[in-house]
């Protein structure tokens, strides 16, 4: 809707929710490049797929026919991939996209009414419903253009594709198997995971650059950060058999989760002080469920809870309001 | 007191950072706005009672002559601008959008203008009298607003001003009215000063101005230095709305004036340095409130320039003298783009109130997309007053007027941050505009 405007005030920001959801994506172009570099051709076509799901969605639910242009389901769509494993089938992919969007967003209203992150809850609904597919890792191969088998599996057929390598991410290798993956390799990138949490520094450029651009509020990925490398390192300091903190945060999608899930501006609190209490929130439950909880991963979990919280945690953190005592 | 992470000026918390397009008319000298053939001068053209005519039409009256007096105690005396006869006395269109009871003065052709005017020396008065003739000089606070000046610098027993901070800061982007007036009238700002330091007795004077005007604050940092009492100039960081009496006070102070209370409550008498320079002018000339300095600019104005016109003076005659507007339809405002108005009728006075003229085109005035709440955030942190727009925006879409003052909507002072950073173009202010005006009328009922 274009609105005239007649009362002050004329000048305005120049940041718009497109612009800004744009900006974002623009930011995941290279992330989605390493995934590439590593898995192959196959990276692009889960992104497609379940990029192409998020829009179809969004197209179909939206009455308007406009929403499709405030990049918001685009958005969705990537992150969502980068949470996928590379061999993932494309068909389970676009499904993934359309809960995103349909029963993530659309279900709630549309834009900015949602409780949780849409491209999470789409995660987890594959999770639930898929569960082996989404845990079939394989270790980055360098070849390009190899399409993974398990892309084109077909709906409903069971059965093991001929060359579905399933290897451990560092994550369940640590959990099942105590063996520890060296930290250079997590910060390049060269483990197996999902598309894009492997490459640690480059997450960790993306969150500085977004944080410069005050896009996100540093706040999150710093409270998250902050509260996982303390409790861990606190565990670790106990009993070296836990991971250090440096693995904690280099290891699975803490930083992809700190830096581009939890941040995400609908399902985290507005305040201030609800945003500490959020990132704390996250950070405990990410090491609580990686440590005692029957999964090696914890950070889409952690993610929802504290999504589900932000609507107490928003009511319960007033700002205090200039002239007034607390 | 807060001070900024870049540089160590002085600022409050929150505010925004809107283009400044101050460079359009900052470094045009003041001019003096010719006379015209037909005055308008509104009988309300200050917050209060309207004044009380006090000439007859057909009367011959001099310029500066007083033509109503104060129609209460709340309420200034109006003084005609030029030497001319009373035209008529009737109902004329106000910039407020109303038809309100006006003077018509028509300027006698063959008068040279030249004042006649004797000064009202300051030095023997009593407070009680000096207030009075602040009163009866028709002054108002130059800022905007235009609250009658003597109601503010009259001090309430048992309550003393301790720090008079006079208001330079201009941070509304286009205007540069008061950049000039105390580039060019800085010894008369400070006489002005010394005038009402004098009887509202502060223990300490400020003169606060944002840091993109460095002229100003050298110029007047030299002349304040010859006086024989200390005034500080405290330049602060430039961001909106800096210029707001709360604000002022936390960036110099670092203290809250606490909801539903004045300045003065914290001990501050907050003026605007257009006023303090007026008072010089009436104490020691004898010039009543006939003309102001008003800022004429915009990119859709042929030549953007610093204007003392007479008030009275019709907009169109203004706008034309400024080389009129270039483009077929641009946005005519009256004061600065955050917090002015819409003008659509030129054919209306400059009025005491008047700041400026603007002629915006679509270079500066976007039209939005509006777009739902993200919950960015971005409305929480720019809110100078700590408010929760993004909530309140929310609470008065469903209608929820007693929710949204149980969170403090009757302290927003409406000054458009919040409008201003909103991503999703969402008419926050606006909305507020409303919410409070259904609050005040349910109170009434
Ligand atoms: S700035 Fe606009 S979109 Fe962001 S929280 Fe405030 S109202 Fe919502
Ligand atoms: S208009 Fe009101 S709510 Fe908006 S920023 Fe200004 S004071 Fe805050």
């Amino acid at each position: 809707m274009k609105t005239i405007i007649s009362t002050s005030p004329f000048l305005h920001h120049e940041a718009t929710t497109p612009k800004i959801m744009w900006e974002v994506v623009y930011t995941l172009i290279p992330v989605l490049g390493v995934a590439v570099y590593y898995f192959g051709l196959s990276a692009l076509l889960v992104s497609a797929a379940a990029v192409a799901g998020c829009l179809v969605a969004e197209r179909l639910f939206d009455k308007k026919k406009k929403a499709i242009g405030d990049g918001s389901a685009l958005l969705t769509g990537v992150l969502l991939a980068l949470c996928l494993p590379p061999g993932f089938p494309l068909w389970i992919a676009f499904l993934g996209g359309m809960v995103s969007i349909g029963v993530g967003k659309s279900l709630w209203g549309g834009l900015g009414q949602n409780i949780f992150n849409p491209a999470l809850l789409g995660r987890a609904f594959l999770q639930a419903a898929f569960p082996e597919a989404i845990t079939t890792w394989d270790l980055p191969t360098g070849n390009y253009w190899g399409v993974r088998g398990t892309n084109l599996a077909m709906p409903f057929f069971k059965g093991t594709p001929v060359d579905a390598i399933s290897t451990a991410t560092p994550l369940s290798q640590l959990k099942f198997s105590h063996e520890v993956t060296s930290t250079m390799d997590l910060l390049v990138g060269n483990v197996s995971g999902s598309l894009g949490e492997t490459c640690g520094l480059l997450l960790i450029l993306a969150g500085v650059y977004l944080i410069a651009r005050k896009i996100i509020n540093w706040r999150i990925p710093a409270s998250i950060l902050a509260t996982a490398a303390l409790f861990s390192g606190i565990l670790y300091a106990i009993n070296p058999q836990y991971p250090t903190p440096q693995f904690t945060i280099l290891a699975g999608g803490l930083l992809l989760g700190a830096v581009y899930m939890a941040t995400d501006y609908v399902t985290s609190p507005l305040t201030t002080k609800g945003i500490w209490i959020y990132g704390f929130g996250i950070g405990f439950l990410v090491v609580m469920i990686r440590v005692w909880g029957g999964l090696p991963e914890g950070v889409m979990y952690a993610i929802l809870l504290m999504n589900a919280a932000t609507p107490l945690i928003n009511r319960f953190t007033k700002t205090r309001v200039y002239g007034h005592e607390k | 007191m807060s001070t900024s992470l870049i540089g160590s000026l002085q600022t409050f918390p929150h505010g925004v950072h809107p283009e400044e397009y101050k460079e359009l008319s900052c470094n045009r000298r003041i001019e003096r706005m010719p006379f015209v053939e037909l005055y308008t001068l509104p009988l309300s053209q200050h917050i209060g009672a309207p004044s009380k005519v006090v000439v007859k039409e057909g009367q011959k009256v001099r310029r500066g002559e007083m033509i109503a007096e104060p129609g209460g105690f709340v309420s200034v005396g109006l003084h005609s601008p030029v030497d001319g006869v009373v035209h008529a006395i009737d109902l004329f269109d106000h910039p407020n959008g109303q038809v309100l009871p006006a003077i018509q003065i028509r300027t006698d052709r063959f008068s040279t203008q030249q004042l006649q005017l004797k000064p009202v020396p300051p030095e023997e008065m009593t407070t009680a009298g000096f207030i009075k003739a602040v009163q009866w000089s028709g002054m108002v606070g130059m800022g905007g607003a235009a609250f009658p000046a003597h109601v503010k610098f009259s001090i309430p027993e048992g309550k003393t001003c301790k720090h008079l901070m006079l208001n330079g800061c201009e941070c509304e982007p286009f205007l540069t009215c008061d950049h000039r007036v105390m580039v060019e009238y800085a010894e008369e700002l400070i006489d002005g000063t010394r005038i009402l330091a004098r009887f509202v007795k502060p223990e300490k004077v400020y003169i606060a101005i944002e840091a993109n005007k460095p002229d100003a604050i050298t110029l007047i940092r030299e002349k304040a230095a010859e006086m024989d009492f200390a005034i500080e100039v405290v330049p602060l960081e430039v961001k909106y709305p800096q210029g707001a009496e709360k604000m002022m006070i936390s960036a110099i102070l670092g203290e809250e004036v606490p909801s539903g209370k004045l300045p003065l409550d914290v001990g501050v008498l907050v003026s605007n340095v257009g006023t303090a320079v007026a008072m010089s002018q009436y104490f020691r000339q004898g010039l009543p409130l006939i003309e102001r300095v008003i800022t004429v600019s915009g990119t859709a104005l042929k030549r953007p320039s610093n204007m003392l016109v007479p008030i009275g003076t019709p907009m169109r005659d203004v706008v034309d003298y400024c080389g009129g507007i270039t483009v077929p339809s641009p946005r005519i405002l009256l004061g600065g783009p955050m917090m002015g108005m819409v003008q659509k009728n030129l054919d209306v006075p400059v009025v005491k109130g008047t700041s400026g003229i603007l002629a915006l085109t679509d270079h500066e005035v976007r039209d939005l997309d509006t777009y739902s709440c993200i919950r960015c955030g971005r409305c929480l942190d720019a809110c100078p007053l700590f408010l929760n727009p993004a909530l309140l925006g929310m609470l008065s879409r469903k209608g929820l007027w007693e929710e949204m003052e149980e969170n403090h909507i009757m302290d927003c002072f409406e000054c458009a941050s919040c409008s201003f950073v909103c991503p999703s173009g969402i008419p926050l202010v606006q909305s507020f505009r409303v919410g409070k005006a259904m609050i005040r009328e349910r109170k009434a009922k």
